[in-house]
């Protein structure tokens, strides 16, 4: 009985620990800030210059491909290209302290509207396509 | 940190003024070939960073004030804080402290900090070490951003890094000979309340610091630290470049002691206030410097201040053998 009672309690923490790495902070994003519309959208100078931050801050991390390195996410995932361009800049700013990703709200907002302009431009992440 | 009342005591300023000449322990005369000039320390610093791979920095361009940014998780970050100065009726002098910056995770970041000083006409001292904890209280941004700061000091009243001011630190402390004020260990519990802001594209920051010495009973002391600083351009370009505004940074700060829980105030405490600017070069270190400026008596006129600085970008995977990439 004890057993069976400690294997339930497991399996619901594991599926906690599960639901909140799997996107969890998507929940978190305020209705305002998902609405919010990339100035940079469409406009290709802003990519590039977003590609080259992204090797400067994020690459370490997610790789310079941004398929994710060491486990971390990757950032062409469907997740990721189904969150709008608020939500995106909701993460980058807050970052999701608990699961590893840090605050970059150090980095100019304008810098990370370029950031997420050159994710758009990413193509899909077919072996991850559920991260 | 430094005491003047207490310094005072235990000597005349200069009292072995023209040479330290013992080569015993840690202490070496400056004519020792072990003795580390700016120099050397740098040689010694870049040496460090040519065995590293990547770096950038992102952090706002403050040599006393923290901000809320933290080291990124799994980053190390080896940096070099540089202080000259040469403060009326003392020998000019050298301070560098050398950083070991950790990121354990998004919200703690650990460093350890190995302090050393050379006077002119004096001698070579290291003067002992801090470890150094930061705490993210708030899992989201917010208005303004807190985070805890808690400090395990144990240094020699040699020490002249200067890293903060509290109590009643002032110039006296800089007057004394390496000889007597080494004798002399602290060993101190430092604790900060950190707050941070940012608002289009500047950075705002306040600390306001307690201290309390654990070997001997002494009072709390206490101080601040305010700054602000902003990105030269809050845009990136759509080509790499090195000398473009976007790599660098400009701000401001001002820093001093509010005496002790006996008598907190801002009387026989030092002030000091000046710009700072930081350079960022993409993919390698991130190099700062600031004149400050002593706004009262009990200050040294000028402290220069320089800071070169190099993140091991995750630093742990290092460890991480026959995982994939």
């Amino acid at each position: 009985m004890r057993a069976g009672v400690s294997a339930i309690l497991l399996l619901i923490l594991g599926a906690a620990v599960l639901l909140a790495a799997d996107g969890g902070w998507l929940r978190k994003v305020p209705e305002a800030e998902r609405k919010r519309v990339n100035p940079f959208a469409g406009k290709p100078e802003a990519a590039e210059a977003g590609k080259i931050l992204f090797a400067e801050n994020c690459a370490k991390c997610h790789g310079d491909d941004a398929l994710g390195r060491h486990g971390r996410p990757s950032l062409r995932s469907e997740r990721v290209r189904d969150a709008t361009d608020g939500e995106l800049a909701w993460i980058l700013r807050n970052g999701n302290l608990y699961k590893g990703m840090p605050s970059w709200s150090s980095l100019p907002e304008p810098e990370r509207w370029q950031i997420i302009a050159w994710l758009r431009t990413l193509p899909p992440d077919t072996a991850n396509a559920v991260r | 940190m430094h005491r003047t009342l207490r310094r005072s005591r235990l000597c005349a300023p200069d009292s072995t003024a023209g040479g330290e000449h013992r080569q015993t322990g840690l202490l070496l005369p400056s004519k020792s070939p072990l003795f580390l000039t700016p120099g050397r320390w740098l040689l010694i610093l870049l040496a460090t960073i040519a065995v590293c791979k990547t770096a950038a920095a992102q952090e706002p361009p403050y040599f006393v004030t923290y901000s809320e940014v933290l080291e990124e998780p799994g980053n190390l970050e080896v940096a070099m804080k540089g202080l000259a100065a040469g403060p009326k009726e003392a020998n000019p002098f050298f301070s560098p402290t050398l950083e070991l910056e950790y990121g354990a995770t998004a919200w703690w970041t650990t460093e350890l900090y190995v302090q050393g000083q050379a006077t002119s006409n004096d001698s070579a001292v290291f003067t002992g070490f801090r470890w150094e904890n930061r705490f993210r209280v708030l899992p989201t941004e917010h208005w303004i951003n807190p985070v805890l700061y808690v400090e395990y000091e144990n240094i020699s009243g040699a020490d002249k890094s200067i890293l903060e001011v509290v109590g009643h630190d002032s110039i006296a402390d800089l007057q004394v000979s390496n000889g007597e004020s080494r004798k002399e260990t602290e060993r101190e519990i430092e604790s900060k309340l950190i707050l941070s802001s940012n608002a289009k594209g500047w950075n705002f920051s306040e600390n306001f610091i307690a201290e309390k010495r654990v070997n001997a009973a002494e009072p709390w002391e206490f101080g601040y630290a305010v700054a602000a600083g902003r990105p030269l351009s809050l845009t990136g370009r759509r080509r790499g470049c090195t000398f473009c505004r976007q790599n660098f940074s400009a701000g401001a700060e001002l820093y001093g002691g509010l005496a002790t829980a006996h008598d907190f105030g801002l009387d026989g405490t030092s002030q000091y206030a000046g710009p700072t600017i930081n350079f960022n070069l993409p993919h390698g270190p991130a190099l700062g410097f600031s004149p400050q400026f002593g706004l009262n008596d009990n200050s040294a006129g000028v402290l220069w201040r320089f800071k070169v600085s190099y993140e091991v970008q995750q630093f742990r995977d290092w460890f991480r053998f026959g995982r994939p990439q």
